[in-house]
């Protein structure tokens, strides 16, 4: 039982990291209808700059760590924006109006030049940090075994949850949030009615990506690894979240993003760790067969 | 039915012309519509009377042509600016012939995400909206009051909260309406609002029309199959056939244009009119419904 409470809050803690990546994926594919596969690039970056941004922190000596957390957590968020904008003005909208498919293969190309840019720059070998928050609280001990939770991890779930209200404000309650909710409908309408199509798509972009920063930080601080080449993977299981919740729907893309962090986390726990991709990727699989449409995402129906 | 000050012009189109590879959907047509006037634009089909539109609202760039509105703050070609930047700047809007509501919106929201614009520029690209400042509740109190003095107008005022997708099709018509009005046109392009529409909803329709630019003193651009519609609401018609301009004129000078009816009903002089076409032409009250999708 305790072993159980245990994956589940680090299975939590990793969902909420998908999750986050997840709705990067989402928003994309709910504005122009494509997979954003370099999306998992950035956040690669976000995780990078975050890496940087606490190594020059440390070195002009601001070590408050909240204060430290707060700089870098805007810089990640700022600098991953930037890439997202230039991805999506370099690669994708020249492509607007093309077939579904040249989109798509822009943005595998765009991936691998972003895997490769990074490799150049920062080296291919694994980056380490000194944990950051260490300590947490100890919920429960039981035949000498404890259940703690970090304070990293609370300030990660906390996190999710803050962005995720935050967000689900914006596209529910501003002005451009409507806009995004009236590109996604029909866009040549949201156009007729004033609406800059190119730059609400662009601000999609912007916020997509900024959310992976936080999720980049959020690596980086959690597992104290990084490499140019962690965004493939977790930008896969991301999408995975994403298909799993339902594309194109935010809520959706949360869920899904848990979901996936409690089936790695529970699977490496009571079967074997070695597979746990694959369990991930089985459920790509069969979400896929049997309910394209996610758990919760709206089945296109067709008038006739 | 002219206004009593003299008509001042807002659109003038020059010599438009549009072509698609071989095919001259225009070919050389010069109108001009006025202000606070209905200008009808009718033809048979594939006319090119939806061409027209698409050049004004930036969906084509004409292949010849100048486009120019005469908008209180100035004139501006419209053939020139980006698809977006004509409601946004030149205040133009325009319905479909086939709706395009945004279906998923409530009714209500259809019509504020009309007033993006004001929206946006007040909330400072919604940071302030995030941060629930004064000024950009001020503005989305003001858009959703707009929002509403339309829906009333329209009589949709009780079903504001349902998503505009599961609107009655005569519903969705008037809603198109209301949400192009809420842009706050200086002209606004009606494409065959009373296509699909039972007698009681047309003539409805027409009071809403007449409405329009009685009240709101803005000039309105109709493309219209429904000759009731047209004979009785219109200051002026137009009439395409084959992309050329055949007539201009008011209501009564069009009907008895012999050009207009050889365009409707063919060159066979001595073939006899069917009665209820030369009904369709000439007789002012309301008539059955059109076949929907006729075009």
């Amino acid at each position: 039982m305790e072993y159980f409470i245990q994956q589940l809050i680090n299975g939590l803690t990793l969902g909420a990291i998908y999750g986050l990546i997840a709705i990067g994926y989402t928003m994309v594919y709910g504005i122009i209808g494509m997979i954003n596969f370099a999306h998992g690039e950035i956040y690669m970056i976000g995780a990078f700059v975050s890496f940087i941004a606490f190594l020059v922190l440390g070195a002009v000596g601001i070590t408050y760590i909240p204060l430290a957390l707060l700089v870098v957590l805007l810089l990640a968020m700022v600098f991953s924006a930037i890439y997202g904008w230039s991805v999506e003005r370099i690669a994708y909208r020249p492509l607007r109006g093309a077939p579904r498919l040249s989109p798509l293969i822009s943005a595998i190309g765009m991936s691998i030049f972003l895997q490769n840019y990074v490799q150049i720059l920062q080296g291919a070998r694994v980056k380490a940090m000194q944990p950051l928050i260490s300590g947490g609280f100890t919920l429960m001990e039981h035949d000498g075994f404890t259940v703690t939770i970090s304070y990293l991890q609370i300030f990660i779930i906390v996190l999710t949850i803050v962005l995720m209200a935050v967000f689900a404000t914006v596209i529910g309650k501003t002005a451009l949030g409507r806009a995004q909710r009236a590109c996604e409908q029909d866009r040549v309408m949201a156009s007729l009615v004033g609406v800059n199509v190119d730059r609400t798509i662009s601000l999609t972009f912007v916020m997509g990506a900024s959310l992976a920063a936080v999720a980049g930080l959020m690596v980086t601080i959690y597992y104290g690894v990084i490499d140019f080449y962690i965004g493939f993977l977790a930008g896969i299981k991301a999408f995975t979240a994403a298909v799993l919740g339902g594309i194109g729907s935010m809520p959706g893309a949360m869920l899904g993003g848990l979901l996936i962090g409690l089936v790695e986390a529970f699977w490496s726990a009571y079967f074997s760790i070695e597979y746990k991709d694959v369990a991930v990727f089985s459920i790509l699989v069969l979400v896929l067969i049997f309910r394209p449409t996610g758990i919760l995402g709206k089945p296109e129906v067709d008038k006739v | 039915m002219t206004t009593a000050t003299a008509p001042t012009r807002l659109l003038e189109v020059e010599h438009l012309t549009m072509r698609f590879g071989g095919l001259v959907a225009i070919d050389d047509v010069s109108f001009s519509a006025n202000d606070k006037e209905i200008t009808a634009i009718i033809g048979p089909n594939g006319a090119g009377k939806t061409t027209v539109f698409n050049c004004l609202t930036g969906f084509y760039k004409p292949t010849v042509g100048r486009l120019t509105l005469h908008h209180p703050k100035g004139d501006f070609l419209l053939e020139q600016m980006e698809g977006f930047r004509i409601p946004q700047k030149a205040s133009v809007a325009r319905t479909f012939q086939n709706i395009r509501l945004f279906p998923q919106m409530t009714v209500l929201e259809n019509l504020v995400v009309a007033q993006h614009n004001v929206l946006m520029s007040a909330s400072a690209f919604s940071l302030a909206g995030l941060l629930g400042l004064r000024r950009y509740k001020d503005a989305e109190r003001e858009s959703i009051e707009l929002a509403r003095y339309w829906l009333d107008k329209v009589g949709l005022l009780d079903r504001a909260d349902i998503d505009a997708g599961n609107l009655p099709y005569g519903d969705q018509r008037r809603l198109e309406i209301a949400r192009a009005m809420c842009t706050e046109p200086v002209l606004l392009c009606l494409d065959e609002p009373a296509a699909g529409l039972n007698p009681k909803e047309s003539a409805e329709l027409n009071e809403l029309l007449l409405f329009i630019r009685d009240s709101h003193k803005i000039g309105l651009l109709l493309i219209e199959h429904d000759m009731s519609v047209v004979m009785k609401i219109s200051d002026h018609v137009i009439v395409l056939d084959y992309g050329c301009k055949i007539a201009d004129g008011s209501p009564e000078a069009v009907r008895d244009d012999p050009n207009v009816i050889r365009a409707y009903l063919g060159e066979d002089e001595d073939e006899e009119l069917p009665p209820e076409v030369l009904a369709d032409l000439k007789i002012d009250t309301p008539k059955p419904q059109n076949m929907p999708g006729s075009e």
